[in-house]
C-alpha cells in the first residue's frame, strides 16, 4: 500500500515538473501563490515565533539555577533552539495546517467539481499547472518565513527576559552574539527548504487525487496535514543525524 | 467526424461499458442517451480521454485518439470544447478569465483581441456585461452558458456536452439545446451530447445513440425514435405521462 501511493505521489511530481506550457501563465501563477504562502502566513508566524522565544527563554531560565553558570548562557540556548528546531520544525508544523489544509483542499475541490478535468480537456498539464507553483511559492517563501521566526523569536526571548527578570537584556545579548555557529543557520535553512518541498507536495498529492464530494475533500485535506506533519517530522530527524 | 470502435470499459470487476461502437457526424448534435447508471458519462470521458478504455479505439478525422500518449493529444485537445454537468468553471476566475484562460496558454494573442474573443463568445451565448463577475456570482443556466463560451472560445472541431440541461428549469433547458444546435450548425463542428431530458432528444437530436446497462441498444434520429418497437428505449422515451399522451396523438 505503501508503495502505492510513493510510485503514485513520485509520478504527480514527475509530471508536475514537466515543460510549462506557456511560462508567463506560470509566472504569474507562482507570484500567486508567494503571496498566498508567504503573505498570507506572516500574521501566525509573527504571533508564534514571539511566544516560541518567551517560552524558551523563561523556561531556559528557570531550569538554570546554578550560580556558577552565567546568565548570559540562557540567550545562547535560546538562540540556538530557535535557530536549530524551533522556528524551522515548529513553524512549518503550524504551517502544514495553514498552508497544507488550503492546498487540498482547493485542489481537491477542484477534482470534485470537475474543474481539473476541465483543464485535462484543454489539453494543460493540470498537474504542471496547479502543484508546480505551489512548490516553488513554498520553497521560496518558507526559508523567508524561517529566518523572520528566528529573528522574532529572539525579540520574543528578549522581551520576555527582560520582562520577567528572568535574564538581563545586557547579559540576553552577550548570550546572543557569543559562540555562534553558521552551520545552524544552514541547517535552519535547508531544513525550510525540505519542509516546504514536504508540506506542498504531500498537500497537493492528498488533494489531487481526491474522489468524492466535500466529505472526501475535507478527509484530503486533513490527511494532507497528518501525513505533512509526520513526514516532517521524520525529516527533521533525518537532517540532524545527517548534519550535525 | 468522430468514430468509436468496441469500447469496452470496467470499474473493479463491473463493466460498464460493453464493446459500444459508433459514428458522431460532423454538423450534427450527437445524442448519447440512457437511463442512470447505463454508462453515458463513462462513455464520453472515454472519447475525450478522461478514461482509458480496456479495449476499443477513439478515432477524431480518423486519427486514433485513443493510442496517443499525453503530449500527441494535445493537437487534437485544442480541437475539443466540453461542457461539464457542473459547468466546471474555475471559481479564482472572473468569467472573463475563464474564457480567455485557453487563450492565454495556447495562443499569442494580445490582451485587447483576447477580450474582443472573450465578448464575442459571450455575446453568442447571450450573456453580455458579465465579464467581471465571478462564478458564484451567477445564476446555473448562466454558469452553463459561460460554460459554452469557454468551450467554444478555441474555436473547437469538437464539441461535448456532459448533461448540459441538469438542474435547468425547462425554459432554461430549451435556451441552452437550442444555442447548442445553433453553435453546431454555424460551425459544422461535431457536438456529442450526454442527456436524459427527453426535450433534448426531440428538439435537438439528430443522431441518437441508446444505452442500457452499457451496451448500444439503438441508434437513430429523433424523427424514428418515436416509432422504435425496441422495448426498452420505448419505456425510457415514454416513462412520463406527458411523452405518453403526445405518443397517442402521433
Amino acid at each position: 500500500m505503501i508503495f502505492h501511493h510513493l510510485g503514485k505521489y513520485i509520478l504527480l511530481l514527475q509530471a508536475s515538473f514537466k515543460k510549462p506550457e506557456k511560462f508567463k501563465v506560470y509566472w504569474s501563477e507562482i507570484m500567486r501563490e508567494m503571496v498566498s504562502i508567504g503573505i498570507g502566513s506572516l500574521g501566525i508566524v509573527c504571533i508564534i515565533s514571539v511566544f516560541i522565544g518567551g517560552v524558551s527563554t523563561v523556561q531556559t531560565a528557570f531550569q538554570l539555577v546554578s550560580n556558577l553558570i552565567p546568565r548570559s548562557i540562557i540567550g545562547g540556548i535560546t538562540r540556538d533552539s530557535a535557530i536549530l528546531e524551533f522556528s524551522p520544525t515548529i513553524t512549518s508544523l503550524v504551517l502544514a495546517g495553514r498552508v497544507g489544509s488550503s492546498i487540498a483542499s482547493q485542489i481537491g475541490t477542484m477534482r470534485v467539481t470537475e474543474q481539473i478535468d476541465a483543464l485535462e480537456i484543454m489539453g494543460v498539464n493540470a498537474p504542471g499547472y496547479l502543484i508546480l507553483p505551489k512548490i516553488i511559492g513554498g520553497v521560496t517563501m518558507f526559508p523567508l518565513l524561517i529566518i523572520l521566526s528566528i529573528c522574532l523569536s529572539l525579540f520574543g526571548g528578549y522581551i520576555a527576559g527582560s520582562a520577567s527578570g528572568a535574564v538581563s537584556s545586557n547579559d540576553f545579548i552577550i548570550g546572543l552574539t557569543t559562540d555562534f555557529n553558521p552551520l545552524f543557520a544552514r541547517i535552519a535553512l535547508i531544513k525550510a527548504l525540505v519542509f516546504a518541498f514536504i508540506i506542498t507536495s504531500v498537500s497537493a498529492y492528498q488533494g489531487y487525487y481526491t474522489s468524492g464530494g466535500a466529505l472526501e475533500v475535507g478527509q484530503a485535506s486533513t490527511r494532507g496535514v497528518v501525513m505533512s506533519c509526520i513526514i516532517i517530522l521524520c525529516a527533521d530527524y533525518l537532517i540532524a543525524q545527517l548534519m550535525l | 467526424m468522430i468514430e468509436i470502435k468496441d469500447i469496452n470499459k470496467s470499474f473493479g470487476d463491473k463493466q460498464v461499458l460493453k464493446g459500444i461502437s459508433a459514428v458522431f457526424n460532423q454538423g450534427m448534435s450527437n445524442l448519447i442517451i440512457g437511463g442512470s447508471g447505463s454508462g453515458k458519462t463513462t462513455l464520453l470521458k472515454c472519447i475525450v480521454g478522461l478514461h482509458e478504455p480496456e479495449k476499443g479505439e477513439v478515432l477524431y478525422s480518423n486519427q486514433n485518439f485513443t493510442a496517443m500518449d499525453f503530449e500527441q493529444r494535445i493537437p487534437i485537445r485544442k480541437e475539443i470544447g466540453m461542457l461539464f454537468q457542473n459547468s466546471a468553471l474555475f471559481d479564482s476566475m472572473t468569467v472573463e478569465e475563464n474564457i480567455i484562460f485557453p487563450l492565454n496558454l495556447f495562443t499569442e494573442m494580445s490582451l485587447s483581441e483576447k477580450r474582443d474573443r472573450a465578448n464575442y463568445c459571450l455575446d453568442k451565448v447571450n450573456l453580455k456585461n458579465t465579464n467581471k463577475l465571478f462564478p458564484s456570482e451567477l445564476s446555473g443556466g448562466m454558469k452553463k452558458r459561460v460554460g459554452i463560451a469557454r468551450a467554444i472560445t478555441m474555436q473547437p472541431k469538437y464539441l461535448f456536452c456532459d448533461e448540459p440541461n441538469s438542474g435547468l428549469d425547462p425554459k432554461t433547458s430549451i435556451v441552452i439545446d437550442e444555442l447548442i444546435k445553433d453553435i453546431t450548425e454555424e460551425n459544422n463542428i461535431t457536438t456529442v451530447v450526454v442527456t436524459h431530458d427527453m426535450n433534448s432528444v426531440m428538439g435537438i437530436g439528430d443522431n441518437i445513440l441508446f444505452l442500457h446497462n452499457g451496451e448500444k441498444w439503438w441508434q437513430g434520429s429523433n424523427k424514428e425514435i418515436a416509432h422504435t418497437d425496441n422495448p426498452e428505449l420505448n419505456s425510457f422515451v415514454f416513462a412520463s405521462k406527458f411523452m405518453q399522451a403526445a405518443k397517442e396523438k402521433l
